[in-house]
């Protein structure tokens, strides 16, 4: 089935659904990207505040990268527009994100296991030194 | 009037001499130095990368000779480390990823899909300069002090080393833009330059072949990207990533270098299935069977590819947990590899075989490729990698997948695709010849390798202990057989070229759609998109071979 | 067997299209009668290898998702670096998080954020062809950047004039406990820290130079008090032990220092920030080439690609730096 011809019809679609369609693509909304840029802002804040609260090493860094996933996530749908785009461009992203975090997971899985033997290697060679 | 829209429309005439094409149709240098036609960049990669076929070949050659003897034999040990590192790193990055899809995949991809040229002709014209500035920079450090960490670049021996690493690094930096940028572009060409009535399982397996490579191209290169900036910063202003001397940690440093060169060796081979794919059923004249099956399993073997990276790392600290998954993953890709096997050999089943060069490379492909394919299998095994890890037998099995699978189906591309790319028809003799003496020069060099790993030779050795030196020598000549047959192929090639263009438009019989324009192609390719009725393999009955142009021609034309 | 037709049909030669009329490029390309077709006459902007103008757009698309894709793997490596190493050697990333302004950072974040709304804008101006507006957001755009690359500038010639730079070149002049954002946190840490280190700062000058050094009345008073603290509290202590200034991960144990490689983190923090840096100084480069395109008053409905394309780059630009400002200054 040839894209070419599908396109046609993708744009045809659009129109008739009474997006605001000019032309090859949607056109997003003004207010919607100042509010976006309203709620990123906040978010924004929000980041810089909690650190001032105590949640553990592990607690803070978690909620951070929540806080960040969230604003990525409303950059990459609004800004960068997937919500209105071809789902494929949307399998693209979350397909790097998972070979990112596939080559991250391994890594830091297998550091941890040998880590402690290079631990262990220090901790003698300290010993020695000490002597 | 209504141009010719379907294959069976077309008749097969003899281009007129002097008739326009896209060689002949601009001259000067800046009409090539500036050209976007896809088929001029093909054509500039290809004698590119033949070139460095012939630097990295020397390199070989220069390596093998020294091994003849377990002790000194013409070079100094220094110098040793430095021909294995830029035998290894022209031969990986200059030549193999770069190779089929570069040179062939250029010339033949968009003639595939009917298309008038790649979906981004300037930045394909940039890839070609990004692999002449990459090629450059590796061949700078080639005359400073030459890189002698091995083409895996190891910390934190390459990042201490004195030798020329940095530019030898920044080189296969720059190739791996070159290369990501003509994953990207064929990516996008495949989807949406297809012409009416070819769906996804219309087409040519060489482009289901090209887009997963284009696929682990996109994906995985990136990586070998940073991991080499972050190791030429390292050396610059050390800053102790993985030299563990300056708190680094040089087991990050392979998790990240085998993140792609893992990969990596897929997009060597990958497109090399697709060149036999498309060779195997016009030669058998019989349609491919399991095509399904053969197109997925391309898919396939790009994902299984990115889980297995580990296995290069058995003996290098990694853990064992996680040494244990990737041998466990790796036994998988024998899998698809496996279906695409046996589904060339049932094509060839009750086809009618003409052994002519394209299909000698192709069988020879299969014998080879299914060597160096099980010998990986072996060296997946965590506990016969122990033994194996770093010696010859592992040196052996990379050879016969790189060399026999990527350079024997390049090979056998090359002389496919040749009529239509120049015009003109190689002396089939000499070719046939050539391929024989590629094939036996490959088994005498690398087989005996498995022999000597398996005995406990380890690979990088300068010297070795005397017992070693008779399976050396056979090697050794080996590569002198393989240099002559190489050396064959390339003259015959040459002088098929100083003749006037007379080859017809399918020499071959294929039905695929670069067989439905002259030989050379005109530059504009196709004056409308063709449109596609039926799949790539289909129909060969359709054709008859006329004897007055030497070439196929539809049956009551 | 071939006949007239079928001759003229195969025949290359385009009879209306001189060939040097063209393209003045040299680039031998050039596709029949398609160029003078309807639809690349009202596009001239459509590329002779595409159809149509949603074709051309669409390739386009997919292309710039296929290079960020490409971009996310690139960061990749660096922030698994980052992870590992702060998986483990936290005690190195609390050190060093104190050396950081995050004030100037946030500043940072809300700049690339208010610049990705101006790009995205930019592409709807384009697409509606209000030229003005459009030119009116990219220029606020590119002046965005460059406030980031000032804030970049000013931060890093802060940290040059400390000594903290990457790798062996790492030399921080002020010590970590007499750092404003250690004492406003931990006060009676810095206290204790600074105490010790004074102390052991005697100690040395009285073995080098036994001589000059008291009798033995006053050394008892200096082990005096040293005794008074010789059970330091979990508020004096814990601070201290986390960011290894203190314990079994410093450079020397029992004397406040800094944990061993603590260099490491700065060698990550400019190489990414830097690696970043130089992502948005190309973005500005693309900019003011769109820029000055814009003022042609080429983009319209069937021709903004560009635009759009170079507001995706700028989204994952700023993407980039909203995952980097909380793992590099908001470290707890």
């Amino acid at each position: 089935m040839s894209d070419h011809a599908h396109d046609h019809a993708h744009g045809a679609d659009a129109h008739e659904a009474g997006h605001e369609d000019h032309g090859l693509a949607h056109t997003t909304p003004i207010s919607l990207l100042v509010g976006i840029l309203g709620v990123l802002l906040v978010l924004t804040i929000l980041t810089v505040s909690v650190t001032s609260f105590d949640l553990g090493s592990r607690g803070n860094l978690v909620v951070a990268m929540i806080i960040a996933t969230v604003k990525a996530a409303l950059v990459v749908t609004f800004f960068m527009h997937l919500l209105w785009d071809k789902k494929f461009h949307l399998v693209l992203f979350m397909t790097s994100v998972l070979f990112v975090i596939l080559f991250l997971s391994m890594t830091i899985t297998d550091r941890g296991e040998y880590d402690k033997d290079v631990e262990a290697f220090r901790q003698d060679q300290a010993q020695l030194n000490a002597k | 009037m209504a141009s010719p829209s379907t294959t069976a429309d077309l008749v097969a005439p003899r281009p007129s001499p002097g008739s326009d094409n896209y060689l002949t149709h601009e001259k000067g240098f800046l009409s090539w130095a500036l050209t976007l036609d896809h088929k001029r960049i093909g054509v500039m990669y290809l004698i590119s990368v033949l070139a460095a076929f012939a630097l990295g070949g020397t390199f070989a050659l220069i390596l093998r000779t020294e091994l003849l003897t377990s002790g000194k034999t013409i070079i100094e040990h220094d110098t040793y480390n430095q021909m294995f590192t830029l035998h290894g790193a022209v031969m990986v990055f200059l030549v193999i990823i770069p190779g089929i899809p570069a040179a062939l995949g250029n010339i033949a991809l968009p003639l595939q899909l009917g298309a008038k040229d790649v979906a981004f002709p300037r930045l394909n014209l940039a890839s070609y300069y990004l692999w002449v500035l990459g090629a450059i920079c590796m061949l700078t450090s080639l005359v400073m002090n030459a890189a002698d960490t091995g083409w895996t670049f190891y910390a934190p021996y390459s990042t201490t080393t004195q030798t020329a690493v940095a530019p030898a690094a920044m080189g296969a930096f720059i190739l791996g833009f070159s290369s990501i940028f003509t994953g990207l572009n064929f990516i996008v060409t495949i989807h949406k330059l297809r012409p009416p009535g070819m769906g996804w399982f219309r087409l040519p397996l060489f482009v289901w072949a090209l887009y997963s490579t284009a696929l682990i191209q996109v994906l995985a290169t990136p990586v070998i990207g940073i991991t080499l900036l972050m190791l030429i910063v390292e050396r610059l202003l050390h800053i102790g990533i993985f030299d563990p001397s300056l708190g680094g940690d040089p087991v990050l440093f392979q998790h990240f270098f085998w993140f792609y060169s893992h990969p990596a060796v897929y997009i060597m081979v990958v497109p090399g299935f697709g060149v036999i794919g498309d060779i195997i059923p016009v030669f058998s004249r019989k349609r491919i069977f399991g095509y399904k099956f053969i197109a997925v399993s391309s898919l396939a073997i790009a994902f299984l590819g990115f889980l297995v990276w580990g296995h290069h790392m058995f003996v290098a600290g990694q853990s064992l947990l996680a040494g244990s998954i990737f041998s466990a993953i790796t036994f998988l890709i024998a899998i698809p590899t496996a279906i695409k096997v046996f589904n060339w050999i049932t094509t060839m089943y009750k086809g009618r075989i003409h052994l002519d060069t394209p299909m000698l490379y192709a069988l020879a492909f299969l014998w080879v490729f299914t060597i160096g394919g099980l010998t990986g299998v072996f060296l997946a095994v965590m506990s016969v990698d122990v033994h194996l890890h770093d010696t010859y037998f592992v040196v052996a099995h990379f050879h016969y997948v790189m060399m026999g699978g990527a350079i024997t189906a390049l090979l056998g591309g090359i002389h496919y695709w040749w009529p239509k790319a120049f015009g003109r028809m190689y002396n089939e003799k000499v070719g046939r010849f050539g391929a024989v003496t590629v094939f036996v020069g490959l088994n005498v060099t690398f087989f005996p390798q498995f022999i000597l790993g398996s005995r406990g030779m380890p690979r990088r050795y300068y010297n070795y202990l005397p017992e070693f030196e008779p399976l050396h020598q056979l090697s050794t000549l080996g590569a002198y057989i393989l240099g002559l047959g190489f050396l064959m192929t390339a003259v015959s090639l040459v002088r098929s070229l100083l003749k006037p263009p007379d080859a017809p438009m399918n020499p071959w019989g294929a039905r695929t759609l670069e067989w439905t324009i002259t030989s050379p192609p005109p530059y504009y390719n196709f004056k409308t998109p063709p449109t596609v009725t039926r799949g790539p393999y289909d129909d060969y009955e359709g054709l008859v071979y006329d004897e007055k142009i030497r070439g196929y021609v539809e049956k009551g034309a | 067997m071939s006949d007239a037709t079928s001759e003229a049909a195969e025949s290359p030669k385009p009879k209306s299209v001189p060939p040097a009329a063209d393209h003045g490029h040299g680039d031998g390309h050039g596709h029949g009668h398609e160029e003078h077709d309807p639809i690349h006459l009202a596009n001239p902007n459509l590329a002779h290898h595409f159809d149509t103008p949603q074709q051309q757009f669409d390739a386009g698309k997919l292309g710039i998702w296929l290079f960020l894709l490409t971009e996310v793997l690139f960061f990749a490596g660096l922030f698994c670096a980052y992870t590992v190493y702060r998986s483990y050697r936290p005690e190195v990333f609390v050190y060093a998080h104190y050396f950081l302004d995050t004030k100037l950072g946030a500043l940072n974040t809300c700049v690339l954020l208010l610049s990705s709304l101006t790009a995205a804008w930019a592409v709807r101006n384009a697409q509606l062809r209000q030229h003005s507006l459009l030119k009116l957001n990219i220029v606020i755009t590119i002046a965005c950047a460059c406030a980031f690359m000032v804030v970049k500038y000013v931060e890093y010639s802060h940290k040059f004039h400390d000594g903290l730079l990457p790798g062996p070149h790492f030399a921080p002049t002020e010590q970590v406990w007499e750092l404003e954002s250690f004492k406003h946190k931990h006060p009676e840490a810095a206290e204790y820290a600074e105490h010790l280190y004074k102390a052991a700062e005697k100690k040395k000058a009285a073995a080098a130079n036994p001589a000059a050094a008291a009798p033995t009345g006053e050394h008892a008073a200096a082990g005096d008090a040293h005794e008074t603290h010789v059970r330091p509290t979990e508020e004096q202590l814990e601070p201290l032990i986390a960011a290894g200034i203190l314990g079994p991960k410093a450079e020397t144990r029992d004397v406040p220092s800094k944990p061993r490689n603590a260099h490491v983190f700065f060698s990550i923090y400019f190489f990414m920030t830097g690696l970043h840096g130089l992502h948005v100084l190309i973005g500005i480069g693309i900019w003011i080439w769109l820029l000055l395109k814009a003022n042609k008053n080429v983009f319209g409905p069937n021709y903004f690609g560009p635009i759009d394309y170079a507001a995706l780059y700028w989204h994952l630009v700023d993407l980039i730096w909203i995952y980097l400002f909380p793992l590099l200054y908001l470290i707890h």
